[in-house]
């Protein structure tokens, strides 16, 4: 008289294995698909006709691209990937449906630009992006700078970049730093320290994981060049001081050119070659280096560090 | 062997959504019905009959107790296939004809093939309904919907059947048939355990009945052994303008209006009181039983507790 | 399977052909004769693509709707209407009821299917005068068209075993929607941090994933799809709507029939 418990025992089990078994086969479906599922995402490409589709819930499709394309830059990137192109189609669509939504401006500057591994290489594309961006925002200074950063980093076009950097810090509440940026990109001086700024305001003022990983990425780097080149200098006159090269960095202290011995952003000492270079030694951990590394060494695919 | 026995079924439900409270649907409830017998289940409406016989049915489980139908527990698929069920105001299928639906529940009854075929129209005539076949039961009135309820309940021929107010909804002819066909299935050996408020059917029909209210069993057994200890009450009227005394010591009450006299007496007293009226050759309208006895058990038992101990005079 | 599911199945069946559910073959016929004349008159070499289109995803969509609103029904209508009581009694259990209407409703999707593809092919043949090799995986997407009514009529039925059919359509209209996005939905999980993470991938793996099994898009450009894959996808299917059909076993089992 009572509900079975035979019953209830038997579809309670294989209610319980039935769920276990269709994880497990859903971890094989996605293995299987691959790469598939995103490719399938961009069968309507025009963002016009997306947003008509998309009845009136834009915010929520935008949202759904956006995720889209930060997953596809993710895992391409993972991967080591040098193509990625879909990832102009799928910001472009994620911003014609919301275009207010700043964090993909930011990142089409940060990913788009780049040439590969790093990035889609596609500054056009991505100088597009941010106009459009500056259009309908026009009173976000992230736009403008992003603007800058594209024409600075990987187009060295510093007129049309001093041009972005002073349109931005006319608007109201502007980061101070857009005026200096103006002003340094106008004479383009200093470069170590103009990219030093650059990528320490992305650092400071992003919301964005990828781009304050990439950021921190690029500020280390920077940091190994400038002591490399330090380094290198103290080398240099120890060597036409005493006619010969240093075998340690304590030769260096023994004469007073140097008080303290650097160590590279990860805490790491510096290596003192018997040919006189300075060089750092774990050279994988540093991808954005230009110098500082071991002769022919090949950089791997640049990869954030999770801990970023 | 009992056909039904009920040991000590109980329902409870929970009532209010923020604040459950429990409330008592059916107090721990023990019947035996023996099997042959016409049993009836009287109480008012909102008794626990219908419950009760959910119960039975396995459409409702109990909060505590248990049952057994031919010695088998509720849900034992063999004894279903013998007892037939007729709901309250029943409902079918309504995109299919009688004989599609009873085809239908004689499969799933487990009635073979040839067998059913047969036994479908056998039944359809039975209850009155043989011209039927092409129409969808969308189009049946009430009185014909309880017709095939019986239809689909005496089916595959059960030993035991359990009729929830039967004669709800059937017009006098209709009521007759199925106290014919009620009779007729207790002489071919059948058990019928059925509910009603209408008394004169259970009195009529009856060997045992149990009497319900508010959950709770008020009494139990054979329909002449329960009335024995009351008595129906009948009212007497004729031409007249005075009361005699002699009336007055039989009627239990007595009223003038114009020029006729009425008085209300026990059964019992019903023949002396007509006795005494010939005597002194006054015309007698009508004599009425105003409660046959039953009536009168049940109201009493109806009554609360105390009342129904004597506390009222 | 006991000679009372099938009566059972056969009787639900029987139910959606005389409730006239199949009437919206008319309705499709009408969209795909109209469609096909349509972009063979004004479409030049994507006449095969529209055809698969949208002939595939009118055949989901209706389906969807029929599972659905028949599915949420399934169980509470019979509460309701008390045509239960009469089936109950009789030797039946409460498992077999359930999983004979789910039998029953997948049935019908699947002659109601039946008939729509012969509609699609039809369209075929009149667009492109032949059929061609890559015609096929249209099968393909419609055997998972069919693997994704299996799943929402489960998930219906789950529903009608204890909830009213209002909520029940709209919690089951909710699950094709999300399932829809299932990639989606794991995007915005890979996304969290911590707990929330986990917690959503994990929701992300129990909700139904309608994504996978909608090649619609890959099967109108010509590409296949890998045998294995299929063989997944069926399992996947299977599996969980066996895994709601246990829900609804498990519920209705325990409930009290008012």
């Amino acid at each position: 008289m009572k509900p079975s418990s035979k019953i209830t025992q038997v579809a309670g089990t294989f209610l319980v294995l039935c769920m276990l078994t269709s994880v497990l086969l859903l971890r094989q479906v996605d293995r299987m698909r691959g790469g598939a599922t995103l490719q399938e995402v961009l069968y309507i490409s025009s963002p016009g006709a997306l947003k008509r589709l998309s009845l009136g819930y834009d915010g929520l499709m935008a949202d759904i691209y956006w995720t889209r394309a930060v997953q596809y830059f993710g895992s391409k990137h993972f991967a080591g990937s040098q193509h990625y192109d879909l990832l102009a189609p799928l910001l472009e669509i994620t911003t014609a449906l919301d275009p207010h939504l700043i964090v993909a401006y930011e990142f089409g500057a940060n990913f788009l630009a780049p040439k590969p591994p790093n990035g889609a290489g596609m500054p056009q594309r991505a100088i597009e992006l941010s106009e459009f961006g500056i259009r309908n925002n026009p009173s976000e200074w992230r736009l403008y700078y992003d603007l800058g950063f594209i024409y600075y980093m990987e187009l060295k076009d510093y007129k049309n970049a001093a041009d972005a950097f002073a349109r931005g810090s006319r608007v109201p509440n502007a980061h101070p730093f857009l005026g200096v940026m103006a002003a340094q990109m106008a004479q383009h001086s200093g470069e170590l320290q103009m990219a030093q700024m650059i990528w320490s305001t992305t650092y400071q003022s992003t919301q964005d994981r990828d781009v304050r990983a990439n950021a921190a990425t690029h500020l280390r780097a920077l940091q190994v060049e400038e002591d490399v080149t330090h380094l290198g200098n103290l080398v240099a006159e120890y060597h036409a001081r005493t006619g010969r090269l240093p075998d340690t960095f304590s030769d260096l202290q023994n004469v007073g050119l140097l008080h303290e011995v650097p160590t590279d952003p990860f805490g790491h000492t510096y290596k003192l070659t018997s040919d006189g270079r300075v060089e750092v030694r774990t050279p994988d951990d540093f991808p954005f280096l230009t110098k500082g590394t071991p002769p022919g060494y090949v950089a791997p695919p640049p990869r954030f560090l999770p801990s970023d | 062997m009992a056909a039904i026995e009920i040991l000590g079924l109980t329902k409870t439900y929970q009532v209010g959504f923020w604040r459950k409270r429990p409330k008592c649907a059916l107090q721990p409830l023990r019947l035996q019905v023996e099997e042959g017998e016409i049993f009836g289940f009287l109480g008012p409406n909102g008794a626990g009959k219908t419950t009760t016989l959910k119960m039975l049915m396995g459409l409702v489980y109990p909060s505590a107790g248990s049952a057994r139908i031919l010695g088998c527990e509720i849900n034992d698929p063999r004894m279903k296939a013998q007892i037939g069920f007729l709901p309250e105001q029943p409902y079918f299928y309504d995109y299919l004809t009688a004989a599609e639906l009873l085809e239908y529940y004689g499969q799933l009854s487990g009635v073979d093939a040839k067998e059913r075929k047969r036994r479908v129209s056998e039944v359809l005539d039975r209850v009155g309904l043989p011209n039927v076949s092409g129409m969808q039961l969308r189009k049946f009135s009430k009185g014909m919907l309880q017709r095939v309820g019986v239809a689909q309940a005496i089916l595959h021929n059960p030993r035991v059947l359990f009729f929830d107010e039967p004669m709800s909804g059937l017009d006098p002819i209709g009521r007759r048939e199925v106290r014919d066909l009620m009779e007729e299935l207790k002489r071919a050996g059948k058990t019928v355990f059925f509910s009603t408020h209408i008394l004169s059917d259970a009195e009529a029909l009856c060997d045992r009945v149990a009497i319900i209210h508010q959950g709770e069993l008020r009494g139990v057994g054979a329909v002449a052994d329960l009335t024995s200890s009351v008595q129906g009450k009948v009212e007497v009227v004729w031409r007249g303008n005075t009361v005699l005394p002699s009336v007055k010591t039989l009627a239990l009450d007595s009223s003038v209006t114009g020029d006729t006299v009425r008085a209300v007496v026990l059964e019992a007293s019903q023949d002396a009181l007509i006795d005494t009226l010939r005597r002194e050759r006054l015309h007698i309208v009508s004599v009425t039983p105003l409660r046959t006895s039953l009536e009168e058990y049940f109201v009493q038992k109806l009554r609360p507790a105390e009342a129904a101990a004597g506390v009222r005079s | 399977m006991s000679s009372r599911i099938r009566h059972i199945a056969s009787n639900t069946f029987r139910e959606a052909v005389r409730d006239r559910v199949l009437y919206n073959l008319i309705a499709f016929a009408v969209l795909m004769c109209g469609a096909s004349i349509l972009v063979g008159q004004i479409s030049i070499g994507i006449e095969r693509l529209v055809v698969i289109n949208l002939g595939l995803t009118a055949i989901s969509l209706f389906g969807v709707v029929i599972a659905i609103f028949i599915g949420i029904g399934l169980v509470s209508k019979e509460i309701e209407k008390r045509t239960l009581y009469t089936v109950l009694s009789r030797p039946v259990q409460r498992w077999e009821f359930i999983v004979g209407k789910f039998f029953g409703l997948a049935g019908t999707l699947v002659v109601n299917t039946f008939f729509m593809a012969i509609g699609v092919f039809l369209a075929l043949l009149y667009v492109s005068q032949r059929f061609q090799a890559a015609d096929g995986w249209v099968l393909v997407a419609l055997y998972f068209i069919v693997l994704q009514f299996l799943i929402i009529t489960a998930l219906a039925l789950f529903f009608s075993s204890f909830s009213s059919p209002l909520l029940s359509a709209v919690f089951a209209f909710s699950l094709f929607v999300i399932g829809s996005f299932a990639e989606d939905l794991r995007g915005f999980a890979a996304m969290a941090q911590g707990t929330t993470r986990w917690l959503a991938t994990g929701a992300a793996y129990l909700l139904p994933n309608f994504a996978s099994l909608n090649v619609i898009g890959s099967v109108a450009h010509g590409q296949g799809v890998a045998g294995a894959l299929i063989l997944s996808e069926t399992a996947y299917a299977m599996v969980y709507a066996a895994m709601a059909l246990c829900g609804a076993v498990l519920i209705f089992e325990h409930r009290n029939l008012k």
